[in-house]
């Protein structure tokens, strides 16, 4: 067992982890190093029903360790992506996207900055986001919390939020979940009266005075402030071990 | 059964200025790179283009050759941006008429010296920059807009869009009511109606049977499916009776009541994936991507690997290893 203190972004693993519990079996879309990392820790651990896909257009079991190209994991089942769209729709998928922007009742933008007719900046596009969130359980991972990150209104509404959920009624917003928000300072939800972001817990290390800072919005904050928990010396090991023996997670988190 | 088989430019000749093509692969995998390079070298212009899109997206709009883009993204995969789409929405790119895709704008247009110029004079003056009407969809209502083309239905609903911006964005999008008790309110996708479509597919044979032997058949059948046009280029054109000896039943995905052309291209889908025949050319792609987002290196780059046919292209690439 590894004895050394866990690191921050083993802390953001298991926050991250922490999406996929009571999941069951569905499938988990975890996109970036670290959602990677914690879908094959809730896996090994908590949530042993997630499905999981290589990327490709396999189903792998097992517990293969994250930026493995040498490793042939052993496949479970076919997904090309046409299969990935009919799981999308029928709601058994729960995803960690990223966000270049986010807002206070969860809209997310990865499409582009500044006008959408002719950007400042073009970002991915808006790729599977409003089907996504419209559909299934949707997290986000934003590895650097800061005000460019969360903002008073994003530029382009690609994964939709909170507020436009309630706008399009009951009925069609009945399947849009956003289960959370895991920064590099903290983590982040919407159970509150009027669906607005806020803070679950802050990693240890963090001062509450530095999300605030950092965030673009006003948080809704309730004292005392949560602390995320730490990783177990078993969910230490795993992560160390098996599942991100050459330390990919790091780099995702800035120092 | 009739010989479909012909060439790169024979099945250019079939497109018109301001057509809608399809374009099969998703990013920068197995996508029918040889017939878009054809299509780089035809006066073909105004387009509207239908794609997952990857480097296919990112040339003809440097071409200058693209009015329209449908698409629900523009990905190298390795490399998340395309850096010619990248350009065209962020500055711009001139289309149609005189001057499009001079150097400097990192077009094609460069002949070799003493040579006519395919898309524009040298130092003709800079063309205006206009942006290219971008219409990003959700993914999942690109395949719905295929596929209802495909099945001859003016629409196909889908919660997809509701509540994002794809709807306000994209005006010409309309929503449906259920006509059952629930009454719901979906996206009702258009017919997405294509005039041609290009796929690329590993093996084939002469009367347009085509197979896909890499693990995701993307929507090529949709692509085809949706077109008036449609042609298929192939690694390799094999007898009929060697489709089975290299894949399953369940790879002859692409029969030829779907093909109009066969154009038989080994390394068609090049710098693009096209497994089990190869993978993607990563030293390649990162190649393409440097140049394109230098105007200077561009020019050499068209010169290099985009001005002649299939069969100096492959020379090209092959003389790099």
């Amino acid at each position: 067992m590894t004895t050394t203190e866990p690191r921050r972004h083993e802390i953001c693993a298991i926050a991250l982890a922490e999406a996929f519990r009571g999941d069951g079996e569905i499938l988990a879309s975890p996109i970036g190093i670290l959602p990677s990392i914690a879908a094959r820790l809730a896996r090994a651990t908590f949530a042993p029903d997630l499905l999981m896909s290589d990327g490709v257009a396999s189903l792998v079991a097992g517990i293969p360790p994250v930026g493995a190209v040498d490793e042939r994991p052993t496949v479970e089942g076919w997904i090309p992506y046409r299969t990935v769209f009919d799981v999308v729709w029928s709601g058994r998928r729960h995803v960690i996207m990223g966000a270049s922007q986010i807002d206070r009742h969860g809209n997310q933008n990865i499409a582009c900055i500044g006008d959408p007719k002719r950007p400042k900046a073009q970002l991915l596009g808006m790729r599977g986001a409003p089907g996504n969130t419209i559909n299934h359980t949707t997290s986000y991972w934003i590895p650097a919390h800061s005000r460019r990150a969360f903002v008073a209104r994003v530029d382009v509404v690609s994964g939709v939020g909170y507020d436009r959920a309630a706008a399009l009624g009951p009925r069609a917003s009945r399947f849009h979940e956003i289960r959370r928000v895991v920064s590099n300072l903290g983590v982040f939800d919407f159970q509150t009266a009027d669906r607005s972001m806020r803070v679950v817990s802050i990693h240890p290390g963090v001062a509450i005075a530095d999300v605030v800072e950092a965030t673009g919005f006003p948080l809704v904050i309730d004292e005392p402030v949560a602390i995320t928990r730490l990783p177990t010396a078993e969910e230490l090991d795993l992560l160390r071990r098996v599942i991100d023996p050459r330390g990919l997670g790091a780099r995702e988190v800035p120092a | 059964m009739r010989d479909k088989r012909t060439s790169h430019d024979e099945v250019i000749a079939e497109l018109r200025d301001g057509m809608t093509i399809g374009i099969g692969g998703w990013g920068s995998r197995r996508k029918p790179m040889s017939l878009v390079r054809a299509l780089l070298r035809s006066p073909v212009t105004d387009l509207t283009v239908v794609s997952y899109g990857g480097p296919d997206v990112g040339l003809l709009c440097a071409a200058g050759k693209v009015k329209r883009l449908i698409t629900g993204f523009v990905s190298l995969d390795s490399i998340p941006l395309e850096p010619h789409y990248r350009a065209a929405r962020e500055k711009g790119y001139a289309r149609g008429g005189e001057g499009q895709g001079t150097s400097a704008e990192g077009g094609l247009g460069e002949g070799k010296e003493g040579e006519p110029s395919r898309t524009g004079p040298r130092g003709s003056s800079p063309p205006e920059r206009a942006g290219i009407d971008t219409a990003e969809l959700d993914e999942g209502m690109l395949q719905w807009g295929l596929y209802a083309a495909a099945l001859r239905l003016p629409f196909l609903p889908t919660r997809a869009g509701l509540g994002s911006d794809v709807l306000p964005l994209n005006p010409w999008l309309r929503t449906v009511t259920s006509p059952y008790d629930d009454g719901e309110t979906l996206v009702a996708v258009p017919a997405l109606e294509l005039d041609v479509a290009l796929v690329h597919m590993n093996r084939a044979d002469a009367a347009g049977n085509a197979q896909f032997l890499g693990p995701d058949l993307y929507f090529d059948d949709l692509f085809l499916g949706a077109a008036k046009k449609r042609f298929v280029s192939t690694e390799k054109v094999v007898a009929t009776e060697e489709l089975l000896a290299g894949g399953s039943l369940h790879t002859l995905r692409i029969h030829r009541g779907m093909v109009d052309g066969v154009v038989e291209a080994r390394l068609g889908a090049h710098f693009t994936e096209c497994p089990p025949d190869y993978g993607r050319d990563e030293a390649f792609q990162k190649r393409y991507a440097q140049a394109a987002a230098d105007p200077a290196a561009w020019g050499a780059f068209a010169d290099q690997f985009l001005s002649g046919t299939h069969d100096d292209y492959v020379r090209a690439v092959e003389a790099l290893r």
